[in-house]
């Protein structure tokens, strides 16, 4: 049975658990809901609870744990001799989970008829071919042992779907009576309902924590790996970076790749202080327009228009960078103007789209900061004589700056993690110079370059990936901890 | 509509510092202050009292202009400052309030140091030639607020990290420091115990001698201790305005008998 009948037989159960629950609870209080404990729909409630709570745990559990026990069992059928030079078990197992995979489809489509797939002597080339007509993906001609093991594999599936159909039926039954023995006046309905609200608040919290915590673990264990090939001090000191994607040692027994991370640091540094340079001056003084000049009716105008700039698509940036700014910049600073541009990808141009980029977040939050700022502040100044702008430069912007020092901050974490613009707009040489019309490029886009060659996973020159984006993950997480801290202490101040 | 009991004694043309003459205030559709005439003699305090929404602090803030910073606010009529329209439009409102000082309900220390938020007006006025100057400034304004003792040690410490009363006296001296003539102060301790309180009365009392300070106050014990002249208003009507002592001892209109009595408010 498949998984999407047997979650539509689950909730079914749970409606209508729930509507006996509430008919039950009601019942038992003469008709009048106000001698029951909890209103009439949290006794319903509770009957769904303890039917789809213990059931889809129980589904999602063997669904998780299905695939070990079989392929647990299945790979001892197939002799050592089977598994190839240069293959491996893993790899042979999933050619097997293919190959059922692909019986399965072949005799759902009515290309095979479920006899066949399970005929033990069937000839291989015949099977194969068939498997090939159906439009299932076989890499290469089953061996007997595949077949074999792919059959065993798609009987012991087929077993075990059922019994796990069984197993869920049964278990959500019985929730259905467990649930209908609390539909009584004196049972504290409402109290399980919360607690499991509750519950499902952890976890959903919970959830969120996980994935960061095994995003940062696997970046951690794939850093420590690339350590073990590569040595750290090259990775942190050299300052070259120049991978090869052959790999290989030299004669003195270095790497020939020279993975140094300076270049591209230097890269990113640059280019996100050129954004900053852009967006800083810009989005603050946007903001100050804003939020003490602008009348309600150009803010009203003003500030989503503004807004925006930050829901455009990266790559947009990096396509306007390629096509408009790049070109521009050739005219005036390329040989035909100052000379000092060779190519329309340069530091330069990505540090000024990326600045654009950023105008709307420095500006949107430093608008909300100033606006925080107490009008009690204001009328203070302007009491004591002060001009408009004397206000804002002596007594608006110093109670805010705390405010605007973290939102630049957030705005530079931003900047350093930027890869489309780069990509697009920075070109792809890493080098460490300081004139900003020259090619360079940062962390992020070496990162895509590594992962989308060709190189071994298992190589230094891929997994300087993670070294890298470990790296990056520690720099911004430093920023935004720091503007956090910045911020944070700022609001204690008008508390 | 009932009469307006405005008490003219015979004081002296050179003793009225401001005089408002039939002054309206609108925000928006709702007439706040109607047809307020009043005379604001020198050197002297002057309590604005009367119930909550009555207008008196709207009116306060009509007096040094801080009513231009709202937007749907329009004031009508003349209010004339040492006989000189404010309302003009030749009149910078800048310059206007340096002249008429304010002092607000909450203290509102500038987020820099004590030196600073006091040092501030005469900056930006440009009333010091040189460092030494500015520190005299400081010190005499501190000294005129009543805070100098508490403070001398620590000028460079944070004016917010300053207690409710000695901020609310920091203020007053920041307000001292441009040099007003007029000091305007919108309910200044109601956000202070009764110990600041005092402190902050014998301050106004000691004003007395070189400005002219209106205030406006919810405590009618506090008009009856700091002020000389006193006005009630109720529903935007400047009801009765006198001798502060004929007010809460022989009040001329029923509603100000009720309103210090108790008995509306």
């Amino acid at each position: 049975m498949p998984v999407f009948w047997l979650i539509l037989i689950v909730l079914g159960l749970a409606a209508v658990g729930y509507i006996i629950g509430r008919q039950r609870a009601l019942a038992s209080a003469g008709g009048d809901s106000r001698h029951l404990h909890s209103l009439p729909s949290y006794y319903g409630s509770n009957v769904s609870i303890k039917v789809m709570v213990p059931a889809f745990f129980l589904m999602i559990v063997w669904l998780l744990a299905q695939p070990f026990v079989i392929e647990g069992r299945v790979s001892g059928m197939i002799p050592e001799s089977e598994i190839r030079e240069g293959s491996s078990a893993s790899l042979l197992m999933a050619e097997v989970r293919r190959a059922s995979e692909g019986l399965e489809n072949a005799v759902a489509g009515g290309f095979m008829t479920d006899e066949e797939a399970r005929n033990a002597r069937a000839d291989l080339s015949d099977v194969t071919q068939r498997l090939k007509d159906a439009g299932q993906v076989v890499t290469n001609t089953i061996t007997q042992p595949i077949l074999k093991a792919a059959q065993a594999h798609r009987a012991m599936v087929k077993s075990s779907n059922l019994y796990m159909s069984i197993a869920v039926i049964a278990i959500a039954v019985a929730g259905v009576f467990w649930g209908l023995a609390g539909a009584k006046a004196d049972f504290r309905a409402r109290n399980v309902v919360e607690r499991s609200i509750r519950w499902l608040l952890v976890a959903a919290a919970s959830i969120a924590i996980l994935t960061t915590i095994g995003i940062v673990l696997s970046l951690i264990f794939n850093t420590v790996e690339f350590f073990r090939l590569y040595p750290a001090s090259q990775f942190f000191f050299n300052p070259t970076w120049l991978p090869s994607f052959g790999g290989g040692i030299d004669a003195d027994g270095n790497p020939l790749s020279k993975l140094g991370i300076i270049p591209l640091l230097w890269g990113t540094l640059y280019i996100s202080l050129i954004a900053l340079a852009v967006a800083v001056p810009i989005g603050l003084f946007a903001a100050i327009f804003l939020s003490e000049y602008a009348g309600p009716k150009t803010r009203a105008i003003a500030k989503p228009m503004l807004e925006v700039l930050a829901g455009i698509p990266t790559i947009v940036y990096g396509l306007f960078a390629l096509l408009t700014v790049g070109p521009l910049l050739i005219g005036v600073f390329g040989d035909d103007g100052l000379g000092w541009m060779q190519a329309g990808t340069a530091v330069m141009t990505a540090g000024l789209v990326m600045g654009i980029m950023l105008i709307p977040f420095v500006s949107s939050l430093s608008d909300d900061i100033i606006n925080a700022v107490p009008q009690a502040m204001r009328d203070g100044s302007y009491g004591l004589g002060a001009t408009k702008s004397e206000t804002i430069k002596q007594v608006v912007l110093p109670a805010a700056l705390p405010g605007i020092v973290g939102a630049i901050l957030l705005a530079a974490s931003r900047a350093i993690g930027e890869t489309m613009i780069v990509v697009l707009g920075a070109g792809a040489a890493a080098r460490l110079s300081l004139n900003p019309f020259e090619a360079m490029t940062t962390v992020t886009a070496k990162i895509v370059s590594q992962l989308t060659g060709d190189a071994d996973f298992a190589s230094p020159e891929a997994l300087v990936a993670f070294a890298l984006g470990m790296t990056l993950f520690i720099i911004t997480l430093g920023l935004n901890v720091f503007a956090l801290y910045i911020v944070r202490k700022y609001r204690e101040q008008y508390d | 509509m009932y009469d307006v009991h405005t008490h003219r004694a015979e004081t002296n043309v050179d003793d009225i510092k401001i005089s408002a003459n039939d002054v309206q205030v609108y925000y928006g559709d709702t007439h706040a202050i109607k047809d307020v005439s009043i005379e604001i003699e020198a050197k002297c305090v002057t309590a604005f009292i009367g119930p909550s929404g009555c207008g008196k602090s709207t009116f306060l803030r009509c007096l040094n202009r801080m009513n231009d910073t709202i937007d749907i606010c329009r004031v009508e009529g003349q209010i004339l400052l040492d006989e000189e329209d404010i309302y003009d439009k030749r009149v910078d409102p800048v310059q206007l309030r340096a002249k008429v000082g304010m002092v607000f309900q909450k203290p509102n220390p500038f987020p820099k140091s004590i030196y600073d938020n006091i040092a501030y007006g005469p900056r930006i006025h440009g009333l010091a030639n040189s460092k030494a100057d500015l520190d005299v400034i400081v010190e005499k304004s501190l000294r005129r607020g009543a805070i100098w003792d508490e403070v001398k040690d620590r000028l460079h410490a944070p004016g917010t990290g300053l207690s409710g009363g000695q901020q609310q006296r920091l203020c007053i001296a920041r307000a001292v420091a441009t040099e007003p003539e007029v000091l305007l102060m919108d309910e200044p301790c109601s956000a202070l115990d009764p110990i600041a309180t005092a402190q902050v009365e014998e301050l106004i009392d000691e004003l007395r001698q070189d400005y002219s300070v209106v205030i406006v106050t919810h405590s009618m014990q506090q008009a009856a201790r700091v002020s000389q002249k006193t006005a009630f208003f109720h529903l935007g009507n400047l009801v009765e305005f006198g001798e502060t002592g004929k007010i809460f001892t022989n009040p001329e209109d029923p509603r100000t008998e009720s309103y210090i009595t108790g008995r509306i408010g």
